[in-house]
Parts: C-alpha cells; structure tokens; sequence
C-alpha cells in the first residue's frame, strides 16, 4: 500500500485514493495520419519495464480527481517524487539521484523531442 | 421550471414550490436497516439534513473568489482541503481540487443562487452543476463519532491533522465521500444518493459499540 | 486436579482464581494469567500434538509465537471452532476446550504413527512429490488420505457468531514490542510529543522484564514496567495495543496490527452493554517512522530426537518458572553453547528440582551466571553437548559425548544421564521477520552469531532485535531509536532519564547449530531443524546432496520454514547445515525471505466488516423501494441492484406460484410492443459537460460528429480507445451551444468520466470544457411502447405532437407537477420517452405514471427484458457485443463513424491499420437458429464446418441470445470471421453434450427494420 503525495491536494494520501494509469510521459503523436503504422503501434502498445527509476501516470480518483506523475523505483518502491502534468521528473535513469537544479532548468526550458517517446 | 437561457448554458431549476411528496436519500435505508433512537448511552448520533442546495463549482480561483465574495459573502477557500461557512453557518464552501468547489445552502436556494453566481461571473469559462438531489448531508456527532471514522475511512481523521474547516474526498469502506468538520461538534458526510443505505447500514453496524442513535 | 509441576509460589499467575479447562477431551485446571501452554505443563501433559509428515508424539518447545508443535483446534462448539492455535499465545479462561490439531484418531495412538516409524526410511524430502504423484490422475485420491492423516486444523462450518472489523490508525512512530528497547523507544518518541503507537503480541506489555530478575534504578524490573505503562498510559498522544501483533509491514511503512481483544475472555465475544464486542481488530496503521523492538528468538540446537517430548528450548524453561510458577519436569540436563541459558538450570534449581548436569560446548566457560551455577554444585561438563534424546512419549535420559566442532564429529567419552527434560540452547536470534518484509536483505553478524535485520529508510531496530542483549544497553538503544525517529519528524525534544542496570559479565558464546552425532548425519536418529513441518538435518543434507544450492530451493525441497511456522526456530540452525554441506559460510548461503503474516491472522480480521450485507456496495435508485415492494428480482450491474424482471402471480392463481422467469419476461416484452412499459434508467451514468470547447472536445472523443447538433436534440455516441476499440456508448444531448448532457453505460460511467478527465488534463488542457458527474442528481424512467405518448400526456401539459416533440428531441416541461426533462430516445425501437427528474421526486413520479397506467396496460419491466427487446432491434451492449478488440466497422457501425471529421478523434488512426482492415475480422451479425425452439448460448463458439477434424477453427462466438416473443423464436447476435459478407449463409455451434445447433447468418435487425415504431 503507497503512500501518495498528491501534488494538487499538498499532501500525502492511501493508495486506495488512486488510479494507476501506466507509464508517463506519452505524448500522442500531433498528427496520427502521418504517423507510419509501425509509429503507430509504437505509440499504443509498447512501453518501458525499466527495473529501478520508472515515471508513471496516475489519478487521484477518489479525491481531486486529477492527474499527476510518480517518479517510483520499481525495486524498492520507494516512491522519489510526485510532479504534475506538464512538468518534468528531477529524478531520471541518467540522474538517479536527482537532477541539480540548473540542469532541471534547462532542460526544461528545452524544446521536447519530437517523435512518440518525447 | 424552465430559466432563461444565460450565454449558452441551459440552467434549469430542479426543484418545484408545489407540494410534491419528496423521499430523501435515507427514507429507505432507515425502513429497510431501522433507526435506533439516541439513548442516554449513544456515544455517537446521526442525523441526516436532507434537502438541501448542492451546486457544484468549476472555474479558475480568483475569478471565483470575487463572485463567491459578491454573492456569498464568503471568501472562496483556496487552500486545498478548505471549507468555509457563512456567520450564520447555514451556507459553506469547500475546496473539492483546484478548480472545483461544493456549495451546500438552505435547499431551495440553489437555483436563484447559480443564476446570480453566472451573473457576477458573465463572460469568464466557468461552470456550474447543480448535484441537489444526487448527494445529502450526513451529520455524525458524539464522543465516539472521531473512532467510528477511523474504522470507516482511509484518510487521518486525527484533530492535530483534520482541525476545524478542513473537508476531503476520501474512501469509505469500499465507497466514497466527502469528509467535512465544520465544527469542533460535528462531522458530516456528503454522501451520493445511490451508496446512501450502503453507507448508512455500514454505520449502524460499526457505530454499534458505540450506541449509535439516529435522530429524525 | 492437580497439577504437578505447579511451584507453591512465584510467577505472574493468580493462584486464587482457579479455571477448568478441557484438553483432548479430559479436564484440568488452571490459573488466571497462565497460557495454555503452561497450564497443560503444569498438568504434566506432555504430548499436545503429532507431528505433521512422521506423526512423532510432540510436547511443548517454547513460551511463545515461535511454538512449533503445540497447535490445538480451540472450540466447545462448532461455531467457535478456531483452527492453529498456538497453546503458547492463547490465554487460559474458563471453558476453554482444546483439542490437537494433528493426530487422527487421537495423541495417544496414532494411525500415522505407522508411516512415521516407517518414514526414516521412506519418507525423505520430496517424498510426497516422488511417490503419490503419478500416476498425476491418483493424486486426488491420495490427497485425501494424506491430509485427513496429517491435517492442520479445520475451519468451523456454521456462521461465525463474532464480529470484527478495522481501524485506520496513522502516527508518527510505531513502536512494534514492549520489552525494554520498545517501552524505552515509546517512552522517548512520546515525550518530544508525535503520535505513538506500542503494540505488543503478549498477554502482558513488557517482554523480557515480565520475568527478569534484574534491578532498575535498585527496583524489581516489572515495577519499572509498571511505571513506565503508566506514564505512557497517561499520555494523549500514545495509543497502547497488547494482545496485538505486527504481522504484516508493507510498502511505505504500512503495517498491519492483529489486535485479539476478546480470545482471552471466552470462545466467543462476551456482551458489553447490550452490544456484543469486537473479537478481533486489524488496525492497518500507516506510521511515519517504525522502531522494531521484536526482540530474539533462542536457537535449540539441533540433535538426535530433539523432538521427543521434554525438549525445550532454555529460555522457555525459565520462562515457564518465572511467569507461571511451572516447573515443566524434574531432572533438567541443560545443553548450551552461551552463558544467558544456564538461567534456566538456576531456575530449575532454585525451584528445588534436579539439575542433572549443565553440558556446555565450549572448554572454558567462565561468566557470572556460569560461577553461579558451579557455586550452587551444578555439575557441568564442558567440551561436549547433548547428542541424543532417549525416550518416546518423554525424554528419559540424554546421551552426552565430548564433540569437535571443527571436525564435526564425536570425539569419545560418552555418558547417558538419566532426565525427564532437556533444555537446549545454540544461542539467539533477532526476530527480523518485519524488516525482511520490507525487501530489505538481513546482514550476518560472526559476532553476535546472527543476522540483524536490513533496514529501510524510516525503520529503526533496538534491543534483541539487533543482536544487543544487555538490558542496559537496550534500554539505551531502544530510548535513541525512539529520539531519533521523532527528531527526524522535527521534534528533537525528549531525552528520557533512563534506569541504572548492573551489567552482567557474560563468557563468549560459540556457534553451534547441529550436533554432531557418533552415526552420520543422514544414518542417524532424527535431528529435527524444523519441527512445525518435520524437517530434519538429513534433509537439508540430502537436499544439497541431490543438487540444491539456492538456499531458497532448498527450502522449498525440504518445506523448512514454510507455513505458519516461518522459519522462527528453525531457519538459522538449516541455513547452518545446508553451509556446512555446501562447504560455505552462513553469509555465502545466505538467508530466505520472511513473509507476511508473521503468526497467522484470523480471516475474520482480515475481512472486518467488508461481509455478509456489506461485503460490497449495493447501489440503489430513488425507485428501488418500489421495486422491491412489486416483487422484483434484482440483477447486479456494476454495484447496482436493478430490476432483472417483474414476476407476477399466474393469472387467475391469487396467491399462488408466481411466473417463471421466461414467462415474466415473455410478458413484459409483449406489453412494451404493444401498449406500454416502463424501466428504471436511472443507473446510466450521466455528465454534465460545459464550456466553449465543449464541442470540440465531443468530437475528439466520440467516433461521429457533433460539431451540427443543435440545442434540444439528442446524438448516440461511439467512443474508441486509441487502438480504435469500443469501449463506451451512450446518447449526449445539446442543452445549449456550450452545454451538453451525456449519458454512458450503467457499468461505464466512472471509467468514461476518468477517460474523459484524462484526455482533457494531459493531452487537451488548452480545451475550456468541464465535466461534472449527475448521474445520481437525476432519476430517469423509460415510458416505451405505441402506448406511451397517451400515457405520458396524461400527466403532462407538454407538447408530445409527433412533429412538435420528434424523435431525438428533448424538451424541458413539468410531469406530474415536478420540473422534468424528456428525452425521445429509444432502446426498445418502440415509441419512448425517457423522463428525468430530480431523484427526490423520482417516486412520486413513477407512481403518478401507474396511478394512470392501467388503462394503457402499463407494465414495469427489468434488465432482461431491455436486452431481448434492444437485441431485436440489433442495437448493441458495449461489453457484451464488445471486448476490447471490436471496431466500430466490427460491429456494421460505419454510420456512426466521421471519417471526414476535421480532428484525428480518438481512435480513427488505429482504424487504417493492416489489422483493423483485415476482412476476415470477426463482424456483428444475426443469427437465426434453424430450430425456433433453440436459444443458443451465450459465448458458444461458431464454426464453419462440424464436420472438420478437431481442433475445429472457430470463427466467432455467440454475444446474446434469446427468446424473441415477437419472433416467436431464439434468436442471437453472435460475431462471425467476415460475417457481413456471409449474410444467408449456415454455421455451426457444437455444444459440450455433443449436439450440434445449425443457425443462418442474418441481419442483426430482427424487428422493425425500417425503424418505423419508434416514430409513430
């Protein structure tokens, strides 16, 4: 049983409260059409299995109702940060340790990559 | 019955001054499952406030604030968990996420009050939901009521970390509600029409060490 | 009565409060304050059970949650039966009845005993698989024969007269134990004032101090116990749990708490006040911080027929003196390779009873408790160590023999020395059950002879719990661990006046595990490592003989530390011996995984309250009273509890039998085709969509185009996952430019809310729309049939003209003076009406409705009904014509699908994919049984050919079926490989009995094609 920062909410809740909604960070491609149908099936059926730093989507269902993001270690389970939509993990595979404040800057203020995985 | 329209929302006033038999969410539930009467010995006793307003309130905080203000006269709560009350304690606020609020006044008031709101609010993308008679008001009071919470919902209900004008959606037992403490006194519970017998049965049988009374 | 082995004074007992008990059938008597266990002691019972594979006469080994034998089935009646009771944990009252959990026909005389005295030879591990399991059709049968003869206890089969339930708790620190290192630890974090939660699975709060003979600050150490109690008792911010035990932590420092609050007044749960007690809790606490004060387990050492009834561990036999005042024998040999367990010889002594010989395994023992015990005369032979027990229903001598531990073996020397007990000890191990739950792997420690529990961040370990024994410096650990964890919640106040201890100069312990024996291992007399589950030295042996090198697969081989049992005594003793075989060290084989629960959970706490009437949420309309009041039979969807059908009494038969299910249905779909019926549709969900977007965002997320519709009309909706699959449906109304009303699915209706949510908030923020959930503000009640319009206008002033009010309207107006909305929608293909209203008038509407439904043969039909009559008419059920992997195309719905829509909606990519285009795809379709009688079943499989060798291809499956009234016939959609293309065409559906059913493909429309009815 997880305990939940829900970043709307300010404050920790029982997992029950919540939904899990796979991985984050999916971006639909902007344009379906032009996506080829490998593209395509990129985008609906495959995912990351990474064993240790993982960013899943969830919702707080029974509460705000709204969606955020959970940086987890899927070893431990120990949950590193909890960030909302439109906002990007400090925690990552390259920065396990949480990134430095300048490099989340930066990086943020980076255009996404394009493409299915941005 | 049927408003006018205002920009390009349909309200309409589900309620009527004709003498209409009405049946609130608990009238089953208190013939099916019995409502013991409070004793001397009840530690905990329930009351239901059926009937009344329940509006709905979506939109940005600071334009709601400023029409709450105007036609409430309370200051919207935008804190999360917040809940405010007008003097006379009759109408309150409560923050449900960031951009959705629940009002609950004296029933009947529900429909002169969204038209007033979605006047002061004109052009602004806002909305409002009237949910009257969809949830009611569940008061839960006594020494027992905090102990009667734990074994029933998820959420801390702790005094250090649920004071006084604070108000949750959380779990309770396998359905929901929204948890309020209005007052050092009282507890309510808004609970949704349909989970209404669930909930209250789920009550009477927890509440039962406690001598749980209802009051009607 | 009496009962021989109980001291004349001393111990923890009442002596005046006297209490009977039963056991196996016989009475006895006991004390207030004792367990089971120690009044079956004192009674001189020696045999409480048999054991689980050999069926070996078995006798109490320990005090406490480590018991591996004594289990007993606890129980007067059958109701109160409660299976693996452990006699160690269960406190005596008056009344208890007890009887063994293994031993069939009885204890004493044993059909198993049979297979036991056999078993040395033929039962090593794996026995069960190796030799019952094939032929694998026979296992069955063996099964039965084997579980009757071995057995773990039975659950009661009436109801359960108790009740029990849970409590949310949430503190700061958790506090598992309430020896010295757990009270110190409360009684520090409470202080600094957090929230403090101290639960300890005993009878009494205290541990190890209940029974110390040491001083605290010069007081008797219980003394310090009570005033330490008190002090925490008085504080607003601790919460005291005994009788409870920590059985499961898991992620994020949840724990659950297994509080027993009533097992120790009764079978059942005595009444307080009227109301009957709860007789057992789970509080499933969520702690910031947790300090493990779980204390040690001691080791008994592992030697030849160490089960033999009067083995026990040491440190049980002091325990038995000093809480209980019993002496559970009369000639002592005490086997040990530390200095903590010549307690029990002075123990032993002091009570006034033989201490035969204290046989030490080191050469030069030479702490306090050692001079001690040489001082009082006790002789002890060192260099050596109890290789055997003799005896079968009890210990009657042990053999003694001077060993090389290095060479592990014999060495010469040997005596046999008369006895009735033999207490053993190879030293302690901390109880890191809760912290291995957590993930974290225990580290081995040569020091202390041990692992210490691995730690997660937020979990501290004080006290036996980390290897440190001294009192002194357990209450210092415990006092740290306790400031600690509040500072690091931000309270640094809350150091705590500890009590001065002397401290005891204890002789360095020495490993010892297995005994050597003068046979070899695997040829000697049973050396027992895990009693609970009959695990021998010889098996772990044999295991890493035959290959086993995992210390996990050997567990699993040999079932070592499995069950209820969990490894307490045994683990670290089998872990040793796999080493030794393996030629490693303790560290390099390393441990096995503890699991929850640590001792076994009651299901009734497990459950609560989630049972019987609450066991799940029932939903209910505003309308339900008056469905149960006219006889419904209820259908569960979702949680809600909806009218399945109406059964009536037989015409002409007042008071009679009532219809039968096909005739109530037959009927009901009758009156709506021909005068009017009426359905509670008030489960559909329903949202509230506002805002400027609000069009936009209707196009994006259903398959057709919204982008037309003008206020006061109605639109059915497809909506797709992105994989273009159905997977909701429902009608939405325009109810102004920005505004609309959509209805979902009674099932659907919180998923299609979330979906809609997360599509706004991740992909579409930029979107002004909302959506708000009325699904309860509204009752709605479905008035269909040719009859409807007439019935309807007599408790409305709407305007119903067919041409004023046309199909897919809706219209705003009063129904029987309450302000309503009505929707022209059908689902019948019948004229229809769909009234809403706000629910709390919902029953004065529906009975207005009835109170001039009688002329119009106004008829209230259920879900049944609904599904033959909308089956007709072809329109489908998401979820029961779909699964997750049908198109829209699938399912002949190219109508409701925009193609040429502006927006890529939800799903239109994935409809140009290779396999979304395949033909050969299964499609909706009718079928028509050759057969009118036949109504197919549901999800039988379809196939071209019956004729074809098995394994047949199957080329589709039935989705509903029934009987048509109106057809006079069964009929059945069904999805079909490329089955719009073989309109007319014949198929198969062979079923489990062997017939075969034949049916022709057909239009899924079956009444009213043109769609004329629902238009007069």
């Amino acid at each position: 049983m997880f305990h939940i920062h829900c970043p709307y909410c300010g404050e920790h809740r029982e997992e029950e409260e919540f939904h899990a909604k796979g991985q984050a960070h999916l971006q639909r491609p902007a344009d379906p059409e032009a996506c080829s149908d490998e593209e395509w099936g990129d985008y609906l059926f495959f995912r990351d299995n990474p064993r240790g730093i993982h960013h899943e989507l969830w919702v707080h269902a029974v509460g705000c109702r709204k969606f955020f993001n959970i940086t987890r270690n899927t070893v431990t389970y120990e949950i590193l940060e909890t960030y909302r939509i439109g906002e990007q993990p400090s925690f990552t595979a390259e920065y396990p340790d949480g990134r430095r404040p300048q490099d989340a800057t930066r990086e943020a203020q980076a255009p996404l990559k394009a493409g299915v995985h941005a | 019955m049927s408003d006018p329209v205002i920009a390009n929302v349909r309200t309409f006033d589900t309620r009527t001054e004709a003498k209409i038999p009405v049946k609130s969410p608990l009238a089953y539930a208190y013939r099916r499952t019995g409502a013991p009467a409070p004793t001397g010995e009840s530690r905990v006793v329930l009351r239901e406030r059926p009937f009344l307003g329940h509006l709905v309130l979506r939109g940005g905080a600071i334009v709601l604030d400023e029409a709450v203000r105007a036609v409430l006269g309370v200051p919207l709560p935008g804190e999360p968990q917040g809940l405010t009350r007008d003097a006379a304690g009759e109408r309150s606020i409560q923050w449900l996420s960031p951009d959705e609020w629940l009002l609950i006044v004296p029933g009947g008031e529900e429909a002169a009050l969204e038209n007033r709101l979605r006047e002061a609010l004109g052009d602004a993308h806002f909305a409002i939901s009237n949910v009257s008679g969809g949830q009611t008001l569940v008061e839960l009071e006594g020494e027992s009521a905090r102990e009667l919470l734990m074994k029933s919902v998820v959420y801390d209900v702790h005094p250090s970390h649920f004071p006084v004008g604070k108000a949750v959606t959380t779990v309770f037992a396998k359905a929901t509600v929204i948890l309020r403490r209005p007052d050092e006194q009282c507890w309510e519970l808004v609970v949704r029409r349909s989970f209404a017998d669930y909930t209250y049965r789920w009550l009477l049988d927890a509440g039962e060490e406690f001598c749980l009374g209802v009051e009607r | 009565m009496s009962q021989p082995h109980r001291l004349g004074q001393g111990g923890r007992i009442d002596r005046s409060c006297k209490l009977g008990f039963s056991f196996n059938g016989k009475r006895y008597q006991g004390h207030a304050g004792d367990t089971l266990a120690s009044a079956l002691l004192a009674n001189g019972v020696d045999i409480v059970n048999r054991s689980f594979k050999y069926s070996r006469p078995r006798g109490v080994v320990a005090a406490g949650a480590e018991e591996p034998n004594a289990l007993v089935q606890l129980g007067s009646i059958e109701a109160a039966q409660v299976p693996n009771v452990r006699a160690t944990q269960q406190a005596l009252f008056e009344g208890l009845e007890a009887c063994s959990t293994n031993g069939w026909p009885n204890v004493q005389r044993d059909m198993m005993s049979l297979v036991g005295k056999l078993g040395g030879t033929f039962m090593p591990p794996g026995f069960y698989y190796k030799t019952f399991m094939a032929p694998a059709s026979l296992w069955m049968t063996y099964e039965k024969i084997i579980r009757k003869g071995a057995g773990l206890g039975r659950s009661p089969m009436e109801r359960d007269p108790d009740s029990y339930d849970h409590l949310h708790q949430h503190c700061d620190v958790l506090v598992v134990g309430a020896g010295p290192a757990g009270l110190a630890a409360a009684l520090a974090a409470a202080r600094s004032g957090v929230r403090v939660i101290l639960c300890d699975e005993q009878e009494e709060m205290g541990g190890s101090l209940l029974d110390s003979h040491e001083t605290l600050d010069g007081r008797p150490a219980g003394a310090w116990v009570a005033e330490a109690l008190k002090v925490l008792g008085e504080r607003d911010n601790v919460t005291l749990l005994p009788r409870t035990t920590a059985n499961g932590y898991h992620d994020h420092h949840f724990v659950t708490l297994h509080e027993r609050r009533t097992e120790h007044l009764g079978e059942t749960a005595p009444r307080k006040g009227g109301w009957r007690q709860v007789r057992s809790r789970l509080h499933r606490v969520r702690a910031g911080r947790v300090i493990l004060a779980t204390g040690a387990h001691e080791r008994p050492l592992v030697y030849a027929n160490n089960d033999v009834p009067g083995n026990l561990v040491a440190g049980a036999v002091s325990t038995y003196i000093r809480r209980y005042g019993v002496v559970p024998g009369r000639k002592l040999v005490l086997s040990t390779s530390n200095d903590h367990a010549y307690r029990a010889a002075l123990d032993w002594a002091e009570s006034g009873r033989e201490v035969v010989a204290i046989v030490d395994a080191r050469a030069e023992p030479d702490g306090e408790l050692v001079e001690q015990a040489r001082a009082k005369g006790i002789r002890i032979i060192t260099g050596s160590a109890v290789i055997e027990a003799r005896g079968d229903a009890r210990v009657s001598a042990a053999r003694v023999a001077r060993v090389d531990l290095e060479a592990f073996r014999v060495t010469g020397e040997m005596e046999t020395l008369a006895c009735d007990t033999i207490g053993s000890s190879g030293g302690y191990s901390p109880v890191i059950h809760l912290a291995s739950h957590t993930g974290a792997r225990p580290t081995w420690r040569d020091d202390l002879l041990g692992f210490v529990p691995g730690l997660v961040k937020g979990v501290s370990a004080a006290g036996g719990a980390m290897g440190t024994y001294p009192t002194g410096e357990v209450l210092e650990e415990g006092a740290r661990a306790g400031h600690e964890a509040a500072a690091e919640l931000g309270f640094p106040e809350g150091a705590v006046a500890l009590p001065r201890v002397a401290t005891r100069r204890d002789g360095a312990a020495m490993a010892l595990y297995q005994v050597p024996h003068v046979k070899p291992t695997l040829r000697a007399p049973k050396q027992f490592v895990d009693l609970q589950n009959d695990v021998t030295a010889a098996a772990v042996e044999l295991a890493t003989r035959e290959g086993f090198e995992s210390i996990e697969h050997v567990k699993r081989y040999t079932a070592m530390g499995f069950g209820t049992d969990q490894g307490k005594l045994g683990n670290i003793n089998g872990m040793a011996i796999a080493a030794r075989c393996l030629g490693k060290s303790i560290p390099e084989v390393g441990t096995t995984v503890f699991r929850p629960n640590y001792t076994p959970v009651t299901f009734g706490a497990i459950v609560g309250r989630h049972c019987r009437e609450l066991f799940e949420p029932e939903r209910h309309t505003a309308l339900h009273p008056w469905h149960v009041a006219h006889g419904a039979e209820f259908e569960d969807v979702g949680q809600w509890k909806r009218p399945w059908y109406f059964p009536q009494e037989r015409r002409g038969d007042v008071g009679g039998e009532r219809e039968s299910m096909a005739e109530a249905v037959a009927r009901e779909c009758r009156a709506v085709r021909e005068a009017v019926g009426i359905l509670d549709a008030s489960t559909l969900g329903k949202i509230d969509i506002q805002g400027p977007d609000a069009r936009e965002f209707l196009g994006r997320v259903y398959t057709n185009k919204w982008a037309q519709l003008a206020p006061g009309r109605v639109r059915y909706g497809l909506m797709c996952k992105d994989d273009g699959m159905v997977f909701d449906d429902g009608t939405t109304s325009c109810l102004a430019d920005n505004h609309f009303l959509m209805t979902t699915t009674t099932g659907g209706a919180a998923g299609v809310l979330e979906w809609l949510e997360l599509w706004h908030q991740t992909e579409w923020p930029e979107l002004q729309v909302t959506f708000t959930s009325v699904t309860d503000h509204w009752a709605t009640m479905t008035v269909t049939g040719p009859e409807a319009r007439r019935l309807l206008a007599e408790i409305t002033d709407m305007d119903l003209d067919r041409d004023s009010f046309t199909f897919m309207d809706w219209r705003e107006g009063v129904v029987a003076g309450v302000p309503a909305r009505v929707f022209r929608i059908s689902f019948t293909g019948e004229l229809a009406y769909e009234i809403n209203v706000q629910a709390n008038y919902a029953m004065h509407v529906w009975e207005a409705l009835f109170a001039n439904g009688d002329r119009y043969g106004l008829t209230p039909y259920g879900t049944e009904t609904m599904h033959v009559l909308r089956a007709e008419k072809g329109f489908i059920i998401t979820g029961q014509e779909t699964d997750g992997s049908v198109t829209p195309e699938d399912l002949g719905m190219q109508w409701c699908v925009g193609y040429d829509k502006p927006c890529s909606w939800i799903g239109k990519r994935a409809l140009s994919r290779p396999d979304t285009k395949r033909p050969d795809r299964k499609q909706l379709v009718g079928l028509k049984p050759r057969d009118p009688k036949v109504v197919l079943e549901e999800g039988a499989q379809i196939v071209f050919d019956p004729n074809h060798s098995i394994p047949m291809p199957m080329a589709g499956h039935v989705t509903s079926s029934y009987y048509s009234p109106t057809l006079d016939s069964g009929f059945a959609l069904a999805v079909v490989k490329g089955g719009q293309q073989k309109m007319g065409e014949t198929v198969y559906l062979p079923m489990a009995d062997g017939q075969v059913h034949e049916a022709d493909i057909v239009s899924p429309i079956f009444v009213d094609p043109k769609g004329e009815r629902q238009n007069v």
